[in-house]
C-alpha cells in the first residue's frame, strides 16, 4: 500500500512539475499576474508530494518490506537502523529520488523566500526549476522506479553493498546533492535573466546567496567524500582523479568561478554575460556529473553496476538542458548590455584572472575525463588517463591561482595599484619563504614542486590574514582602534579571508601528504615489530569480533612512541554475513594533525598477515581546509548585506522602471 | 587606456591562460595516458617490456599463488592468458574467476609486473573494458540481473 501511494505521489508530483514548468512562464510572457502567481503554490505542492514519496520509500526500508524490489536488493533485516535509513539513497533509484527531492526543496525555498522578487523573474525561475524537476521525475518513473513490487516477496533481502554501510553514506550524498542541485537555482536565475533580457546588481544579489549556499554544501560534500574514500577503501589515498570524483570537482570549479564573477556583477555591474554563462556551465557540469556517475560509461573505482538505457536517458536530459540553455544564451545574451569598465589591474581584473584559471582548470579536468571516451569512439583504442595527467595540468594552474589570490582583495575596484598590493604582501611572502625553507630543512627536501607548493600554500594563508590585518589597521593604529574596526568589518570580509586561508591550508595538507608520507608494507607475524617515522608498531595478533551483520578479523597493533604506549590501532577485515563479501576497515590513529593509517590484507602462513602502514603528517589539513572554506562561506551568507537591502532596493528600481 | 585596449588586454590574458592550459594538457596527455589491453591483444601485438599499460580480464581459476606479500596469478580472457606478479595488499574483492584490471608493465620474461590492482566497490560491477574484452572472445555471460 505504501509503495503504491508513494508511486502515485510521484506521478502527481510529475503532473505538478509540468504545470510549474509551463503556466508561470506562459504568464510571464503574457504579463498575466494570475498565471504567474501559480508558480509558488505549485512548487510547494510538488515538493510536498516528492517528500511524501521519499518518506514512503524510507518507511518501506525501515519496515524491510521485501515485496518491493528496490528494498529487497539493497536491504536486510539485520542491517543497523542508520544504514536502513541511508540505504534509501544507497542505490540508483533511491539516489535519483533524493536528487529530485533536493531539487524540489530548492524550488520550495525559492517559492517561499522570493516574495520580494520581481514577479516575472520569480515566475521564470520557478518555471525553469519545474522543467528540471519534470525531466528527472519522468526519468525516475520511466526507468528507475523504486516502487516496483516483487511477487512472491522473498523472506530476506540481499543487503546493501558493504562499502556503503558506513556513516559516510548517510552524510556524503545528501551534502553533494545539495551542492549539485543547488546550482540549479543559479541556472534558473540565469535562464530567467536571459528571457527577460535584463541583469543588474540586484539580480546578482539574489543569485549570490543561492550559489554560495550550494557551493558550501558542495565543498563539504566533496571533502566528506574524499575522507570517506580515504578511510574506507584502505589505500590511504585521498583523491584518485577518478571520473566520479572529477564529476564532483567540475561543478565545484565552475561554481567557485561563478561565486567570484557574480561579485563583479553585484559591485560593478560588469561581466554580466560571462556570469550568465558560468551559471549555465556550473549546472551543466552538475548534470554531466550525474550522467557520468549514473551511466557507468567510464571505468571508475567508484563505479557500480549500471544499466545503459538509463545512461542514454540521462544523456537525453543533459543534451536538452545544456543544448537548450546554450542556444538560448547564444540567441539572447547579446541583448544584455555590457556594464562598467575597468583597468586590467583592478579588483575586477583579479577576479577575471580567478575565473580564467578556474575555468581553464575545469576544461583540463573535463578533457582528461572525457578523452578516453572520445578516443575509444574515434580509434577504438582503450586508454585511461591517470592521476599524473591531472597533477601536471591542474597542479600548476592551481598553484598560479593560489599565488595570485592574496593580491586580489588588496586591489581597488576599477583601477588598482599592483605595486602597492605587492608591498603590503612583503611580510607574507617573507614569512612564506622562511617557513617553507624551514619545513623543507626539517622534513628533508622534496623537490622543486614541494618547495613551490609549500611557499604558495603559506603565502596564500598569510596573504589572507594580511588582508584582514590591513583592513583593521592592526599594528598601525592603537589596538583598541583595530578591535573596533574588526568588529565593524562586514562578515563577508571575514568569510572570504577564512575561505582563502582554507584553500591554502588544504594545499599545505596536500603537499605534506604527497611529499612526506611514509609507507611500509610487510607480512607480520604476531609479535613482529615495524618502525615507521618516530613510531614503533607491534602486531599482537588477530582477534574475532561480531557486529550486527558482520564478522571482523581485527588486527591488534600497539603503537609506541619513544618507548611509551601511545595508542592501539585496530584495522580489520570485515565480512558481511548476508553477502559474504568483505571490506577493509582501516585502523587510523591521529597524532596532532598527522595520522598513522593501518590496513590489513590477506593472511599468510603461521597467522601472519599482510599489513600496510602509512604515516601521513599534516594529512588532516586536507579536510580541515575545505571545512574552513565552508565556514567562510556560511559566514559570508550570514552577512546582513546579503540578506536584506538588496531586494528592497531592486524592487524600488523595478517599480521605477515600470 | 581606451576601452578597446582594455578589452584587448583581457582577451590577451584569456588566450594566454587557455594556451597555457592547453600546452599543459597536451604535454601531459602525451606522457600520461595508459592503454588498455586484453591478454589476446598482448599475444598478438608485440609490446615492449617496460611500457606501461593496463591489463584486464578474469583472474584464472586455480592460478593464484601467494608467498608473503607477493601474489602471482594469471589474467585470462578465455583465449589467452598472461602471468601477473603483484607485490602488496590485494583489494577486498580480488578473487579467482572475478574481473580485474591491473596496471604495470611487462618484464623481460614476459611476466606482467603490476603495481596497481584496481579495486571495485561492487561485486556485480565489471570494468567495462573487461566486459568488452570478454565479449570479443565470446566468453562473456551476462549475469541475469533482476533489475
Amino acid at each position: 500500500m505504501i509503495a503504491e501511494l508513494s508511486h502515485y505521489a510521484l506521478v502527481l508530483a510529475l503532473a505538478l512539475a509540468l504545470v510549474q514548468a509551463s503556466v508561470p512562464v506562459w504568464g510571464a510572457a503574457r504579463n498575466d499576474a494570475v498565471l504567474m502567481g501559480v508558480g509558488a503554490p505549485v512548487a510547494l505542492a510538488c515538493f510536498a508530494f516528492v517528500a511524501a514519496s521519499f518518506a514512503g520509500l524510507t518507511a518501506l526500508y525501515l519496515s524491510s518490506d521485501f515485496s518491493v524490489i528496490n528494498v529487497y536488493e539493497n536491504s536486510h533485516t539485520a542491517k543497523p537502523l542508520i544504514y536502513k535509513l541511508s540505504g534509501v539513497w544507497g542505490n540508483h533509484e533511491g539516489s535519483m529520488l533524493l536528487w529530485v527531492l533536493v531539487l524540489t526543496i530548492c524550488s520550495a525555498l525559492v517559492a517561499l523566500f522570493s516574495g520580494n522578487l520581481p514577479e516575472k523573474l520569480r515566475a521564470n525561475v520557478l518555471g525553469v526549476q519545474g522543467l528540471i524537476a519534470a525531466a528527472f521525475l519522468f526519468f525516475i518513473l520511466a526507468t528507475s522506479n523504486p516502487f516496483w513490487r516483487l511477487d512472491p516477496p522473498p523472506a530476506e533481502g540481499r543487503d546493501l553493498n558493504p562499502v556503503l554501510q558506513d556513516l559516510g553514506l548517510a552524510i556524503h550524498p545528501p551534502l553533494l546533492y545539495l551542492g549539485y542541485v543547488g546550482f540549479s537555482v543559479s541556472f534558473a536565475f540565469a535562464i530567467a535573466a536571459l528571457l527577460e533580457g535584463r541583469i543588474d546588481a540586484a539580480w546578482a544579489r539574489w543569485v549570490r546567496p543561492w550559489t554560495l549556499a550550494a557551493w558550501v554544501f558542495l565543498t563539504l560534500g566533496i571533502a566528506m567524500g574524499s575522507y570517506w574514500a580515504y578511510y574506507e577503501l584502505g589505500w590511504g589515498g585521498f583523491w584518485f582523479w577518478d571520473p566520479v570524483e572529477n564529476a564532483s570537482i567540475l561543478p565545484w570549479l565552475a561554481g567557485t568561478a561563478l561565486l567570484h564573477s557574480a561579485l563583479v556583477v553585484e559591485k560593478r555591474d560588469a561581466l554580466k554575460i560571462w556570469t550568465v554563462l558560468l551559471a549555465i556551465l556550473a549546472f551543466a557540469m552538475s548534470l554531466l556529473g550525474t550522467f557520468l556517475v549514473r551511466s557507468g560509461v567510464l571505468t571508475s573505482v567508484h563505479a557500480f553496476a549500471t544499466d545503459p538505457t538509463r545512461g542514454v536517458f540521462i544523456l537525453g536530459i543533459l543534451v536538452f538542458f545544456i543544448g537548450g540553455s546554450f542556444a538560448l544564451f547564444a540567441w539572447l545574451a547579446p541583448v544584455l548590455r555590457p556594464g562598467g569598465i575597468f583597468a586590467p589591474v583592478s579588483r575586477e581584473g583579479a577576479l577575471v584572472l580567478n575565473n580564467l584559471l578556474l575555468t581553464a582548470a575545469a576544461a583540463t579536468v573535463l578533457t582528461g575525463t572525457l578523452y578516453p571516451l572520445a578516443l575509444e569512439a574515434l580509434t577504438g583504442d582503450k586508454i585511461s588517463v591517470g592521476p599524473p595527467f591531472f597533477n601536471r595540468t591542474v597542479g600548476p594552474l592551481f598553484l598560479f591561482l593560489l599565488f595570485a589570490m592574496p593580491f586580489g582583495p588588496l586591489l581597488a575596484w576599477k583601477r588598482g595599484d599592483l605595486f602597492a598590493a605587492a608591498q603590503r604582501l612583503t611580510l607574507a611572502a617573507f614569512l612564506a619563504v622562511i617557513l617553507a625553507a624551514a619545513a623543507l630543512y626539517v622534513m628533508g627536501g622534496g623537490g622543486m614542486l614541494a618547495a613551490a607548493g609549500l611557499f604558495i600554500a603559506i603565502f596564500a594563508i598569510a596573504g589572507a590574514l594580511a588582508e584582514l590585518t590591513e583592513r583593521i589597521a592592526l599594528f598601525r593604529e592603537p589596538f583598541s582602534h583595530s578591535l573596533s574596526r574588526a568588529r565593524g568589518l562586514p562578515r563577508a570580509a571575514w568569510g572570504s579571508a577564512l575561505a582563502h586561508a582554507g584553500i591554502g591550508i588544504a594545499l599545505l595538507g596536500v603537499v605534506a601528504e604527497s611529499g612526506w608520507s611514509l609507507e611500509r608494507v610487510a607480512m607480520l607475524k604476531p609479535g613482529d615489530r615495524l618502525a615507521i617515522a618516530e613510531f614503533d608498531v607491534r602486531f599482537n595478533g588477530i582477534v574475532k569480533r561480531e557486529g550486527p551483520n558482520w564478522r571482523d578479523d581485527v588486527g591488534r597493533f600497539e603503537i609506541r612512541r619513544a618507548g611509551l604506549l601511545a595508542a592501539i590501532a585496530e584495522p580489520a577485515r570485515r565480512t558481511y554475513i548476508a553477502t559474504g563479501t568483505s571490506t577493509t576497515e582501516a585502523g587510523i590513529v591521529t597524532f596532532g594533525l598527522g595520522q598513522l593509517y593501518l590496513s590489513i590484507g590477506d593472511s599468510g602462513a603461521q597467522d601472519a598477515i599482510s599489513t600496510r602502514i602509512y604515516w601521513k603528517p599534516l594529512v588532516l589539513l586536507i579536510w580541515l581546509g575545505p571545512v574552513l572554506m565552508a565556514l567562510g562561506g556560511l559566514l559570508s551568507l550570514s552577512d546582513r548585506r546579503l540578506r536584506v537591502g538588496a531586494p528592497r532596493r531592486a524592487k524600488r528600481a523595478a517599480m521605477a522602471a515600470e | 587606456m581606451t576601452r578597446k585596449q582594455r578589452r584587448l588586454t583581457l582577451i590577451g590574458l584569456a588566450l594566454a591562460i587557455l594556451g597555457l592550459a592547453a600546452a599543459l594538457a597536451l604535454s601531459a596527455l602525451r606522457d600520461n595516458i595508459v592503454f588498455f589491453h586484453s591478454p589476446t591483444e598482448i599475444a598478438a601485438k608485440k609490446i615492449e617490456p617496460g611500457a606501461r599499460f593496463r591489463l584486464g580480464g578474469l583472474v584464472k581459476q586455480g592460478s593464484v599463488q601467494r608467498e608473503g606479500l607477493q601474489a602471482r596469478f594469471e589474467v585470462t580472457d578465455g583465449n589467452a592468458s598472461l602471468p601477473v606478479l603483484y607485490v602488496g595488499v590485494l583489494p577486498d574483492l580480488f578473487r579467482e574467476g572475478q574481473g580485474v584490471v591491473t596496471e604495470g608493465a611487462l618484464d623481460a620474461n614476459g611476466t606482467f609486473r603490476a603495481d596497481t590492482v584496481l579495486a571495485k566497490h561492487d561485486e556485480n560491477y565489471m570494468p567495462r573494458e573487461v566486459v568488452d574484452a570478454l565479449k570479443q572472445q565470446g566468453v562473456w555471460q551476462h549475469e541475469g540481473k533482476a533489475k
